[in-house]
């Protein structure tokens, strides 16, 4: 495990606030060589905002880095990276048009004469690092042609090039399906074999103690604490990171089911799913589980008519019912709360009324024309109910975090009453509070009727707000569970009953 | 065998549209595939294709530059109008004047992060009106003979101007390939970000670009000038158009990230073939208006059809 | 209450509203110089200057906040001007304009179509349709000029060169206009979903609207006010030659920019496209009152663009600077 005490990095009273929030404040933080660091903290608790700090993204307003006993500040990554301090940050800093080799060469590629690229060196280097990590693919591969997983692999094997003392990693796994992870961790834990230290910036429980040594968490831009993993446990962390003891309790909507509202039979999307078919009735949460990639949102987005089904019925109210796009599914009573908050859910440049209003506006209006008073006054009410805090309906929604964002698109929905929600990943990047709110929220608007769907790759989440689970696994439908049925085990099972892609 | 040519097809558009064009061009006119003809093609293209290799790289880096017209007017007019003090004063004049307004462009974009769009919109403009209070409206007629010599010489069959454009043809598709500066285009152009977080310096490689765009445009006014021996005020109106419509016909994207040299040839090629076989057909120039325009919305369609699904 | 002159407060209304403070400089600047400048009649005329390209920055306006670009708009004001002056001699005026009002129609449902519903780069595809409508206006006269055999007795005549009450028609028109695309654009439904298409469309479509429909109907409202454009053109001069609206692409793009209405979709809004076809027309004719050449104005409208931009980038950047 290499020597404990031998500290590479200091990070000592670092401060660094942004207009209106302090985002760190008087954060210490010790690397050592060889090490895996857990840094973990909810959305916004500074954990991201303290590595760019180090990686000189953004500068700092007080504190000192003292890296290998010298005092540094770096101005950008690629001083840091010189120094061999590696950010590999959550959206993957590749460019997906050049090959692998190249990408793990990007601007440091060396040169022979006239600035002609050295190829062979290139890809020979490339090709050692990618054998030490175990990737069979080509070094030659063009970078979009591959999977998520392998992306990040390529970020690594830039890492390992360039000889990182500290390889700093924002979330890795939040695009990663099982198998892809028990790589990226092997190769974790080579790495520190070889005396790198690694960061491991994450919120996942599981993770952390699988893969850390040792834990420092941070809440509100302050450190709470530093905890040796080996004799800590998850209570401990979550406390220190939340501030009080995490009840895991899931709000279950009451088991009083109505008439059946949405009705799938042999939904099929050529090369995405296929023979899909299930029902909800009113007042039931369904729950979608599978891996990323399974299936689940294509699934979703075929019934609200973003995708065109290839073959398959769907009947709303039993009625057979032809959804075209996403206009006539709304028509249709269903609304869609989508997996990407700021690219699918939010139009970001518009206020959080224009937002909220977006879906009710058509009726809203007097031959074509918007009452404005009514949008303010349907706004205030969902305000109020799903207490969206904001510094007033005309606030940018840029500028909300995660969780009110997350609101807002919900009350969008409201708004029109659909008779059917589809919720994909509705808590992904957000705080636990709002979190739990909107669990809560699930469970009011299925007891107020709606029949919901709820796709979610965070298993305690899809089994505590769900009556019944389907899980998918590669475009088809493995298993369908409810009541007792529904245990970890086997949705595991159900989940990856078949090998699952190599890298 | 169907598929690899379909797929060959999509890959590589503009092979599969030049074939189109000298197949149908030499069936229907015997002059067409002669020499003295395909010379004639190449030296009429020529021009055009010089800016093309600036205007490549501008756009595997995302951007785009309107104003090569104005600029290769500017260039002209100085190339004539200076030729009083010496002609090699002049010619450096010229190319310099081309540089640096490039490098104004470049500045705004890369420095200030104006849209390039708009920057070199309004040096398009502004260029051009450069250009009337410089020339004052009336053609600059120059006075070297040395000049049109050169301009109308042959290095064996094929004429210099010829020349000069494949020579710089293939040395920017060796740059593109196998120099960092190349390979810096396309990080620019694919993944902003990446670039700058790798350390490419990309500011000082986005103006490097333009300024490379501006000195082709002057080049190729100087060399238009070299044959014309005479400037006018609305030299090279539209030719931002018909570069454009080159190099995306070719293949390179505007939205950034892929590009080359090799494609752009070809997409200047059936420009020139275009105009030339119309010509041979007695077709009038009109219809090889309307044709070039459509082409340019197929190849489009073509590319957006088949190549990049449309992801939600 | 903050000190009305604050420093901080200087410096937002430069930022934000520099595009009024640089317009109203001009105009001080130029009516120091001239006194003819700020005259009734030199309004009027300047009004009546811009506003072929001030209608056509309408939809430009509509096309930009949807996130899209059309450059074929200057050719198609040159076929809607050929086709309905050379037909009113032949059909009369009423279904020359007509056949004018069809062939923006189809044009912008063509764009429309291969933007919207086909997702082709808009930059493109109407870079070919400046192309292949600059084709079909020469094929369409075989290169001669169209002229109108009697201008004086037709009221077609009326719509270029008409007045009411001494306002010329063209800029009745161009004010109705202007008004009618405003309340479309902020106080309607369709106005709204122009607006969220072009700041997102993904989030558009999940929410319901019909985006590529959205876009489509922009292309065609802008195909339309170049029609419009093409027909008053053609009725100020009562002929009309093959390249008349060459060009006015890029004089309508400046004009809509140079107002403040973003490239990149999402914001803008008719009032600033006014603005900004008013500083092109003001700065084109001061500098001719002053007695520069005509082209003396792109040297300076440049100028101004760059700058009003700089500005607009400096203050989004402060504006938009937010926690990450």
């Amino acid at each position: 495990m290499g020597n404990q005490n031998d500290v590479i990095l200091e990070m000592k009273n670092i401060s660094r606030s942004f207009p209106g929030v302090k985002a760190l404040n008087q954060v210490n933080l010790e690397i050592k060589k060889g090490e895996v660091l857990a840094l973990v903290g909810e959305n916004g608790a500074g954990k991201s905002t303290l590595m760019k700090v180090l990686a000189g993204v953004y500068s700092r307003d007080e504190g000192e880095i003292i890296y290998q006993g010298k005092s540094v500040s770096y101005h950008n990554p690629l001083e840091a990276k010189e120094d061999g301090i590696i950010i590999i940050f959550q959206e993957l800093n590749l460019v997906s048009e050049l090959t692998v080799a190249e990408n793990i060469f990007l601007g440091t590629m060396p040169t022979k004469r006239f600035g002609i690229i050295d190829r062979k060196k290139i890809k020979e280097e490339a090709r050692r690092a990618l054998n030490e990590l175990e990737c069979d693919y080509d070094e030659n591969a063009i970078v979009g042609s591959l999977s998520l997983a392998r992306q990040q692999m390529v970020e690594i094997a830039r890492a390992l090039v360039h000889r990182a003392n500290i390889v700093i990693l924002d979330e890795p796994t939040a695009s990663l399906t099982g198998h892809d992870k028990e790589i990226l961790f092997r190769n974790i834990r080579r790495l520190k074999e070889q005396g790198t230290a690694i960061v491991y910036i994450s919120h996942k429980m599981e993770e952390i103690f699988e893969i850390s040594d040792r834990i420092t968490v941070l809440r509100d831009g302050e450190k709470t604490g530093t905890l040796v993993t080996a004799e800590t446990n998850r209570n401990e962390v979550t406390q220190k990171m939340i501030g009080r003891d995490l009840d895991e309790f899931y709000e279950k909507a009451s088991t009083k089911f109505g008439e059946e509202v949405l009705r799938v039979e042999n939904l099929t999307r050529k090369d995405e799913f296929s023979d899909i078919s299930f029902s909800i009735r009113k007042g039931e949460v369904l729950g979608l589980y599978g891996l990323v990639g399974a299936g689940r949102s294509e699934v979703a987005e075929t019934i609200f008519g973003i995708r065109p089904s290839s073959s398959g019925k769907i009947y709303i109210n039993g009625q057979e019912k032809r959804i075209l796009n996403s206009r006539s599914a709304v028509s249709l009573g269903i609304g869609f709360v989508p997996e990407s908050r700021k690219e699918q859910g939010l139009v970001l440049g518009m206020s959080c009324k224009e937002n909220q209003s977006l879906a009710n506006i058509r009726y809203l209006q007097k031959f074509g024309f918007i009452q404005e008073r009514e949008v303010s006054r349907s706004f205030q009410e969902y305000q109020d109910k799903l207490s969206i805090s904001c510094a007033g309906p005309g606030q940018p929604v840029v500028n909300l975090s995660g969780g009110n964002q997350q609101k807002i698109v919900i009350a969008k929905w409201l708004s029109v009453n659909p008779a059917i929600l589809i919720l994909d990943e509705p808590t992904r990047g957000i705080d636990v509070g709002s979190k739990a709110e909107i669990h809560k929220l699930i469970a009011r608007m299925a007891e107020a009727g709606m029949a919901i769907l709820v796709i979610s790759s965070e298993m305690p989440e899809i089994m505590g707000i769900s009556h019944r689970i389907l899980t998918i696994h590669q475009g088809s439908i493995s298993g369908e569970f409810s009541g007792e049925e529904i245990t970890e085990s086997n949705l595991i099972h159900a989940i990856t009953n078949l090998s699952v892609d190599a890298c | 065998m169907k598929n690899r040519l379909i797929n060959f097809a999509r890959k590589y558009p503009i092979v599969f549209i030049l074939a189109v064009c000298i197949i149908f061009f030499s069936a229907s006119s015997p002059v067409f595939l002669s020499s003295q003809n395909l010379t004639n093609i190449l030296l009429q293209v020529s021009i055009i294709g010089i800016i093309s290799i600036g205007m490549t790289l501008i756009l595997i880096n995302a951007n785009i530059d309107l104003s090569v017209g104005s600029i290769l007017a500017f260039s002209a007019a100085l190339a004539m109008g200076l030729q009083t003090y010496g002609l090699f004063f002049s010619i450096i004049a010229c190319l310099a004047v081309g540089t640096l307004i490039g490098a104004l462009n470049g500045f705004l974009v890369a420095k200030a992060k104006i849209n390039s769009f708009i920057v070199t919109l309004g040096a398009m403009m502004g260029v051009r009106g450069l250009v009337y209070i410089y020339t004052q409206e009336r053609p600059i007629v120059g006075t070297e003979r040395a000049l049109i010599d050169f301009g109308s010489s042959s290095v064996g069959p094929i004429p210099v101007i010829a020349l000069i454009f494949v020579l710089m043809l293939i040395a920017a598709e060796l740059v593109l390939r196998y120099t960092t500066h190349g390979r810096n285009a396309i990080a620019v152009g694919g993944n902003y970000e990446a670039a700058e977080n790798a350390g490419i310096k990309v500011e000082r490689h986005v103006l490097f670009n333009f300024m490379f765009i501006g000195f082709t445009a002057a080049l190729a006014g100087l060399l238009l000038v070299s044959r014309t021996n005479s400037a006018t005020a609305f030299l090279g109106t539209n030719y931002e158009l018909m570069v454009i419509s080159a190099v995306v016909l070719g293949g390179t994207k505007l939205t950034g990230g892929y590009g080359s040299m090799l494609n752009t040839f070809g997409g200047v090629l059936v420009i020139g073939m275009i105009q030339n076989g119309m010509n041979l057909l007695n077709v009038h120039a009109y219809y090889s208006m309307l044709i070039m325009g459509l082409i340019l919305i197929l190849v489009v369609f073509i590319d957006t059809r088949f190549k990049a699904p449309v992801n939600i | 209450m903050e000190n009305f002159f604050s420093k901080e407060r200087l410096k937002n209304l430069l930022l934000q509203q520099g595009l009024i403070m640089a317009f109203v400089l001009l105009i001080i600047v130029i009516s120091l110089s001239s006194d003819r400048f700020l005259t009734t009649d030199n309004i009027i005329f300047v009004f009546r200057q811009v506003s072929v390209i001030g209608i056509i920055a309408l939809g430009m306006t509509y096309v930009l906040i949807s996130g899209n670009i059309d450059l074929s708009v200057g050719s198609l004001v040159s076929l809607t001007a050929v086709v309905v002056v050379d037909l009113h001699d032949k059909i009369g005026p009423g279904p020359a304009i007509g056949v004018g009002l069809l062939i923006g129609l189809v044009v912008g449902a063509l764009n429309g179509a291969f933007v919207g519903f086909l997702k082709m780069n808009p930059l493109i595809v109407t870079l070919g349709g400046l192309t292949a409508l600059q084709g079909l206006t020469l094929i369409y006269t075989g290169g001669t000029y169209s002229v109108i055999a009697d201008p004086d007795s037709t009221w077609y005549a009326f719509l270029g060169r008409g007045f009411i009450f001494g306002v010329p028609a063209p800029v009745i028109i161009f004010i109705v206009l202007a008004v009618i695309l405003s309340i479309i654009l902020t106080r309607t439904v369709y106005g709204r979903y122009v607006f969220a298409v072009g700041g997102n469309w993904k989030s558009s479509r999940f929410t319901g609207i019909r985006d590529n429909l959205m876009i489509c109907s922009v292309f065609i409202i802008c195909s339309l006010m170049a029609a419009i454009g093409g027909i008053v053109l053609g009725s100020r001069l009562m002929a009309a030659q093959n390249y008349v609206g060459q060009g006015y692409e890029l004089r309508v793009i400046a004009a809509v920019v140079l107002g403040g209405t973003s490239l990149m979709g999402g914001s803008g809004s008719i009032f600033k496209t006014v603005i900004g076809a008013l500083i092109l027309g003001f700065i084109a004719n001061g500098l001719i009152m002053l007695g520069y050449p005509y082209y003396v104005q792109w040297v300076v409208t440049w100028i101004i663009i760059i700058g009003a931009v700089w500005l607009d980038v400096l203050s989004k950047r402060k504006i938009l600077w937010t926690w990450p």
